[in-house]
């Protein structure tokens, strides 16, 4: 019997139309609603113009505040940041710095969970199949509270702070979402036999949080074992949380298992902001201004913030269609194997849309 | 007749001085790869004595430390130490066996090849990459404490000559291995002045070596490129968590912890060990494998000069494991420990 009704579903599509895809908004909320865009250096500004492109096509009621050139020291333009709820990141880096870390700008908007969706996509050539993993980083204390002096010449201390509160707002973070997004796992990573008051600080309170949600499974992986089990049998992970440092290059493992930097979405959230950006940040100044960037994780963390505004429907349809012109289409651009540019892929993401 | 053949057989088994090289066996499955290490080394008749030393977890020194001022006399000595699994302890009394020997021999870098072993099918074919890792601070430095209830902090140390020891180190290995580059791996974007250090003078270190690529990569985007495309590295030198970190991510590239050879080096003693757990589960049921422990033994022969037997054996775990018809549960084999080491045994 249920196998008829998913038949019946695929062929028939208005049957399909009238269950999934309508949502009932509140009066008013079709309202234009205030985004700020950060399109920032390197292939920031390729991939924001991309996400705006898009959002054009589909007539989504956003309005963008763009802040070009942003500088972060400039106290004016900082304040402009806390201006709207919702941001879009490019990249953002420090000053004359050939880093992104610009943990500063994380703390100041007090968006304390970073997170990166990786997930093997058909049609992308990939080491690992059937790959769905969630990243959950603690992202404003750890081994980035930027806390360093030098002691003696030539010797230098760089102190790591954990403390309870913020290791208790990121785990119930990552339970509050394995929850809400229908995950069965949280696997917190830690190094807590070497670190063991840090880290163990940190495990304590997800042991703590992790009684709330008996009906998600809990488990605790070493950082080094749960990198050589990523490369191994990633399969096993679904959502993973853990402090700052090792959130970094899980992400970028994660990235690199599956369709690389290009394809991986990631939002930062805090209690007043939610930012949507790569899931990893690199700045990619070798292949910026050469048209050649893939767009596909920022269209996908679009998708997100749309869904985070209260606009499902256009998040879907924009989750499809660059599916479908992965999928269907086989237009690629080089990160992931193809020869499309920027602007291709982004056009033939635009035809695809409303299929 | 059959005297003087007895007579015949015991002149010719000339009585070197053999060189004596410590053994730690272990904990768990140690005790049984450590007999088949001993046993194929035997076989090939390899000119070592080994000193047993066991580490018993109910003596506790006063420093809260498992090992003893003796046993660490010993291994500096000596000079060679090849060390089983140990366990360590989450969150527990005592310091960690290998912590402790690392920070009081002074191992100040820990050497990992990871070369893809054929034979062995995983995702990532063609790799051949070499971790040196700081061994000694950093930020398994111990330094922790509470600072205010709910506030806790860990010292994170670079000091100047550890960053120089392990850099030259480096760069003299990569000389001597005929490895073409040389990758600082770092966090400099963060840890301005600590990871700033370290680059610092790595850069400084690799003017000396004009014939070498020096380059550096943040450690995220190195943990990016490593899995996502590993034959175009080469041989990486980071601190310490880096370190350990990247060293096991590739041995997940190669096949995993139980392939993988690791040695320790200090100014005085080397000691080589296997890095995979204790398997309790198998441990004492002669199904563990021993080539984890097996190719750090020889890595250990090359240290010591004695390549001709390095090669004998490494030519014989190579060919077994090629071939498949021996091999141990973890390879996706049925083979015994046994039955695997007189494999091994047989091709010498």
């Amino acid at each position: 019997m249920k196998n008829c009704v998913r038949q019946a579903f695929r062929s028939n599509s208005t049957l399909r139309g009238a269950w999934s895809q309508n949502y009932l908004q509140r009066p008013g909320e079709g309202q234009l609603k205030n985004v700020t865009v950060l399109p920032g250096d390197g292939i920031g500004p390729e991939i924001t113009r991309s996400v705006m492109q898009v959002f054009d096509a589909l007539h989504v009621p956003v309005k963008f505040d763009v802040l070009d050139n942003f500088n972060f020291d400039n106290d004016e333009q900082r304040n402009l940041l806390k201006k709207n709820e919702c941001i879009l990141l490019g990249v953002m880096t420090e000053k004359n710095q050939k880093y992104t870390d610009n943990y500063r700008f994380y703390k100041y908007l007090d968006l304390y969970a970073n997170i990166t969706f990786a997930f093997s996509v058909e049609g992308i050539k990939q080491r690992h199949n059937n790959t769905d993993i969630v990243v959950i980083r603690e992202n404003t204390e750890g081994e980035y509270s930027g806390v360093e002096h030098e002691v003696y010449p030539g010797v230098v201390e760089s102190i790591k702070v954990t403390t309870k509160q913020a290791s208790l707002r990121i785990a119930e973070y990552a339970f509050e979402f394995a929850h809400l997004s229908g995950r069965k796992k949280v696997t917190a990573v830690h190094k807590a036999n070497i670190m063991k008051l840090v880290d163990g600080l940190f495990l304590s309170a997800h042991r703590e949080v992790a009684q709330k949600y008996p009906f998600i499974k809990y488990e605790e992986m070493i950082i080094d074992n749960c990198c050589m089990q990523l490369v191994k049998n990633p399969t096993q992970f679904d959502v993973m949380v853990m402090p700052n440092l090792y959130g970094s290059i899980v992400q970028n493992v994660v990235a690199g298992i599956t369709g690389g930097v290009g394809m991986a979405a990631g939002a930062s959230i805090g209690k007043d902001h939610a930012l949507f950006s790569q899931g990893c940040r690199h700045t990619g100044r070798d292949i910026a201004g050469k048209n050649i960037v893939n767009p596909s994780a920022l269209l996908v963390s679009s998708s997100l913030l749309l869904r985070h505004l209260g606009l499902p429907n256009f998040a879907d349809q924009i989750c499809s269609a660059v599916q479908e012109t992965i999928q269907e289409r086989k237009l690629k651009t080089k990160d992931i194997g193809g020869k499309a540019s920027t602007e291709q892929f982004t056009k033939e993401v635009i035809k695809c849309l409303g299929k | 007749m059959n005297i003087i053949r007895k007579a015949s057989t015991t002149i010719l088994r000339p009585q070197f001085n053999y060189q004596k090289v410590i053994l730690f066996p272990g904990d768990g499955i140690g005790p049984e790869i450590s007999k088949a290490v001993i046993d194929i080394f035997d076989a090939a008749k390899v000119p070592i004595e080994w000193e047993f030393h066991e580490i018993h977890k109910k003596r506790v020194t006063e420093q809260g430390d498992l090992i003893t001022e003796d046993t660490l006399k010993q291994v500096k000595a000596l000079k060679y130490a090849l060390k089983g699994p140990f366990e360590t302890p989450i969150g527990k009394g005592y310091r960690s066996i290998n912590v402790t020997l690392r920070k009081r021999l002074q191992l100040f870098a820990n050497v990992r090849p990871c070369k893809s072993i054929k034979g062995v099918k995983t995702p990532y074919p063609g790799v051949d990459v070499v971790t040196i890792r700081e061994n000694t601070e950093g930020e398994y430095s111990g330094l922790e404490h509470e600072v205010v209830p709910g506030v806790v902090e860990n010292l994170k140390i670079v000091s100047y000559n550890a960053c120089q020891n392990i850099a030259q180190y480096a760069f003299e290995f990569a000389r001597a291995n005929n490895r073409k580059q040389v990758v600082a791996c770092h966090k400099a974007g963060v840890m301005k002045q600590g990871d700033g250090l370290f680059l610092k003078v790595c850069d400084d270190v690799a003017k000396n070596y004009p014939e070498i690529e020096f380059s550096e990569e943040q450690i995220d985007t190195m943990a990016f490129k490593l899995a996502n495309d590993p034959t175009k590295i080469d041989v990486m030198v980071m601190p310490n968590l880096y370190g350990d970190i990247v060293s096991d991510l590739c041995a997940g590239l190669i096949g995993g912890l139980g392939l993988t050879a690791s040695g320790n080096i200090g100014k005085d003693c080397e000691v080589y060990e296997a890095v995979h757990g204790t398997a309790p589960d198998i441990a004492g049921k002669n199904l563990a494998n021993p080539t984890a422990l097996l190719l750090s033994g020889i890595m250990m022969l090359k240290a010591m000069k004695l390549n001709d037997y390095a090669n004998r054996i490494e030519t014989a775990t190579y060919s077994v494991l090629e071939e498949g018809r021996f091999l141990t549960g973890d390879l996706g084999g049925k083979s015994t420990t046994t039955d695997y080491t007189k494999a091994i045994i047989d091709k010498l």
